[in-house]
């Protein structure tokens, strides 16, 4: 997978916050990233100084990755699931997780995440996690019903058994003999710990806020009304490398209410001047109307339909569009969307599959998205 | 009068048929373009062949498709284009995303849907629920009569080491080769059938060699929310040929949210939880040095279980790195009104996916009802402590001492300690499995 280019990195941060925002951010001592959840493969757009010594890691191998990149063999999978739902939630979540660093040695820390929405768009932004590293002062065995009560070190009679004297020391999450302890045992944070979490993100969340007022793109702590196309669906939207747009026909004129990063590179617009707008500014002068026609038959009888239309891009230069466009439910059964996903034509596919195979396989993954992106959410 | 679940038989294939109007055709050429002897000749079919992973999977599905961030894996894509297509040639008896479904509220997260054309509406055949094996019967319905129109791809291991894609490759009846189809009655979208080595026509049972490959196709479509499925006969299996389902749904299932409890692990590295807090007991399986390890634990715990005449299901979540595996009860009393809605608990509802008839059972879906309906088929507790002992023996565990101390001091505040649990894993008598077979005769 390749890293999102750069200027989409810088553009995530400087779009919202002023300057100042970023030597803010660097004079708190805490270890945080800040992550944008609309660029493809979620990446992090800034990691704080402390983020950098704790992970071994210099800022130019961090920015532009995934958070996944920390994780490892004995990272826990619920844990990492738990996590991904609530990013596609939209919501915060705690939880102790165990990172490698750059050196490959793994270590605890609590997880914490909050949104950040924006203001005029309602949904979210960007991700805030901290990640507090948990001292392996005490451990306590995770059973069933919870935690079953603090073994001290010198009591516990697992660790009296075993003939490792590296758990009855204080040991601290920089002990490179982590790897003797049973790693893949949930660590919990003390108290003391959660509260530096919270902390960290308050911090964090005042500076963002502080700083988006100059740029008139507010953020704040909570969703500030609805969101047409949430957070969640637009993750899963990016995983889609093609040209698509999707539109919403309950809507005025039926505007595009996403396009991929494909159909923008593909047309030459920038993501803002597409949308809300309905797709006719693709055509021009030599456009078969009798094509639009049929376009427009195939949304009102609400059926999939494929079309080969001459299509415009922003520089006025014109392309043969080989345009399929399907309905899209979502969890009500009721249609949400149309798709309309272009290919080029001429293109081809290192698969070798044909374009018509290509284009169903965008509609059919962004049917499942909006399907189940929309299930949880209490729209009925 | 003890009542009993009715399995409801879902259609799978547009060419599923009655067994008797089926054994009647089966003299001349069929005409319709199956995978039998009579059309197989000059088939052709997309082909795609994965590599054989040598490390363990986790690496590879954590560093490259671990969550919805990453880009769409070639063979998902395939998958949906291939299904999607069909949806617009009409194949699929109705569409199943314009069929209402939701998560119930509650802190399990169970999911519902509204599905009224799903089951059939003529009155369901019995089939024999008392025997997990039963041999495979050439006039029953089987994989071989679909049409090709229903199979989407062959797939099959790479010769080179190397992921390859053959959009029309013929298909070779001696190389035996593995298809997935569609399922003409899906629960969601991208609902399929892995059947492997389909003209082998195996019945449905489990060896190693399938499950590894059903491993891989987890694996390949790198996508969490696209999990597989297995039912055994006696646990609501429909059909006696090999096969495994999957579909995608991109939320997380119940099960897959519900606390484990660490139990062992195996020599190989697997490592073995089990499900608390949930209403079907189960074990979880995990990590193991190679892929295979992990795959054999798995098979070997399934072979143990059908050869002991043990109903149970298989989910594989997580890109293949998660499997969960749920002996079922012996069918018992069941009330009337959990009959009424048609609800099997196979696979996919014990993980806590519901499809409904009625809307009314829609309607009123509860956590409550939804829990209660599973727990009828979990084994109890007692019977779950002796099943699980008797799998690790299957799966030649190596105790150590470590794993000695969990089991002793891993008790919950409520239960009565599991002292005697290593006890017992040691000194395993000939008792113990015949007291497997005698609770399954039904009445």
């Amino acid at each position: 997978m390749e890293p999102p280019q750069l200027g989409l990195i810088e553009q995530s941060f400087n779009s919202r916050y002023s300057n100042w925002a970023r030597e803010a951010l660097d004079e708190l001592p805490d270890n945080f990233t800040i992550t944008d959840p609309c660029i493809s493969g979620h990446p992090i757009v800034f990691a704080s100084r402390g983020f950098l010594k704790m992970s071994g890691y210099s800022r130019d191998q961090v920015v532009g990755r995934n958070g996944r990149m920390f994780q490892g063999p004995n990272t826990c999978r619920r844990s990492v699931m738990e996590i991904r739902e609530a990013i596609r939630e939209e919501r915060g979540v705690e939880i102790s997780l165990l990172n490698y660093r750059k050196d490959g040695t793994p270590f605890w820390m609590l997880f914490r995440m909050a949104p950040v929405f924006g203001k005029d768009e309602g949904r979210v932004i960007h991700f805030v996690a901290v990640q507090v590293p948990i001292l392996r002062r005490r451990q306590r065995r995770r059973n069933g019903e919870g935690l079953c009560g603090e073994i001290l070190s010198n009591s516990c009679r697992r660790e009296v058994c075993s003939s490792s004297s590296v758990e009855l020391a204080g040991v601290s999450a920089a002990d490179s003999d982590c790897r003797a302890l049973e790693i893949e045992e949930k660590c919990e944070a003390s108290d003391t710990e959660k509260q530096l979490a919270a902390t960290a993100i308050s911090n964090v969340l005042s500076v963002l806020t502080h700083y988006s007022e100059s740029t008139g793109r507010l953020v704040c702590e909570k969703r500030f009304g609805p969101s047409l196309v949430s957070s969640s669906l637009h993750i899963s939207l990016g995983r889609i490398k093609q040209s698509f747009v999707l539109v919403d026909p309950h809507l005025p004129d039926i505007p595009i209410v996403y396009a991929s990063d494909a159909f923008l590179r593909m047309t030459g617009y920038a993501r803002n001047e597409v949308l809300g707008q309905n797709c006719r500014f693709l055509t021009g002068v030599d456009t078969d109307p009798s094509a639009l026609h049929q376009i427009k038959q195939s949304i009102q009888a609400q059926q999939a339909c494929s079309v080969r239309i001459l299509h415009y891009r922003k520089d006025k230069s014109s392309f043969w569009n080989l345009l399929h466009i399907s309905p899209v439910r979502n969890a009500t059964g009721k249609i949400a969307y149309f798709v309309g996903v272009q290919i080029e034509e001429g293109s081809v596919d290192r698969h070798g599959l044909s374009p018509e195979m290509r284009q169903l396989s965008v509609v059919g993954s962004i049917k499942v998205a909006v399907r189940s992106s929309s299930m949880s959410y209490s729209i009925h | 009068m003890m009542l009993r679940i009715k399995r409801v038989p879902t259609v799978v294939s547009n060419y599923q048929k009655d067994e008797g109007e089926d054994a009647a055709r089966r003299g001349g050429g069929c005409g319709r373009n199956c995978l039998q002897k009579c059309c197989i000749p000059g088939a052709k079919l997309p082909l795609y062949t994965f590599k054989r992973a040598e490390e363990i999977p986790g690496d590879k599905c954590v560093l490259e498709h671990d969550d919805n961030q990453a880009p769409v894996a070639f063979l998902d894509s395939l998958l949906l284009g291939q299904w999607e297509d069909r949806m617009q040639r009409g194949l699929f008896r109705y569409d199943v995303t314009a069929c209402e479904t939701k998560v119930i509220p509650g802190r399990c997260g169970f999911m519902a849907q509204l599905n009224e054309g799903r089951h059939l509406k003529k009155r369901p055949t019995e089939f024999r629920v008392d025997k997990v094996l039963q041999p495979f019967d050439g006039n029953k319905f089987n994989f071989t009569k679909v049409g090709q129109e229903e199979v989407l791809f062959q797939f099959d291991a790479s010769e080179d080491g190397e992921v390859h894609f053959f959009p029309d490759a013929p298909v070779d009846a001696d190389s035996s080769p593995s298809v997935v189809a569609i399922n003409v009655s899906p629960i969601e979208y991208g609902h399929v059938l892995l059947i492997p080595r389909i003209l082998e026509c195996l019945p449905q049972r489990i060896d190693r060699e399938s499950f590894l490959l059903a491993l891989y196709m987890a694996i390949e479509a790198g996508n969490p929310y696209f999990r597989l499925g297995y039912n055994s006969l006696g646990a609501f299996a429909t059909i006696n040929h090999l096969h495994f389902q999957a579909y995608y749904l991109a939320v997380p299932f119940p099960i897959e949210k519900a606390p484990t409890r660490k139990v062992t692990t195996l020599g190989d590295g697997v490592k073995i939880s089990e499900l608390f807090d949930y209403p079907v007991r189960g074990l979880v399986f995990e990590g193991g040095n190679t892929l295979q390890d992990l795959s054999n634990a798995v098979s070997d715990a399934c072979i143990f279980l059908q050869d002991n005449n043990i109903p149970h299901n298989v989910l594989i979540a997580d890109c293949g790195k998660r499997i969960f595996l749920l002996p079922q009860q012996a069918l018992g009393e069941v009330s009337s009104e959990l009959l009424d809605t048609q609800v099997n608990p196979a696979v996919w509802e014990i993980s806590g996916h519901m499809v409904l008839k009625r809307k009314k059972d829609y309607e009123e879906a509860s956590e409550e009802n939804a829990w209660r309906l599973l727990a009828e088929v979990s084994l109890s507790e007692e019977r779950f402590e002796e099943v699980k002992a008797l799998i690790f023996e299957a799966c030649s565990y190596t105790l150590s001492e470590k794993e000695d101390e969990h089991l002793t001091q891993g008790a919950g505040d409520d239960k009565p300690p599991l002292e005697g649990t290593g006890s017992i894993n040691k000194g395993r008598n000939c008792n113990m499995v015949s007291g497997t077979q005698e609770c399954l005769v039904l009445q």
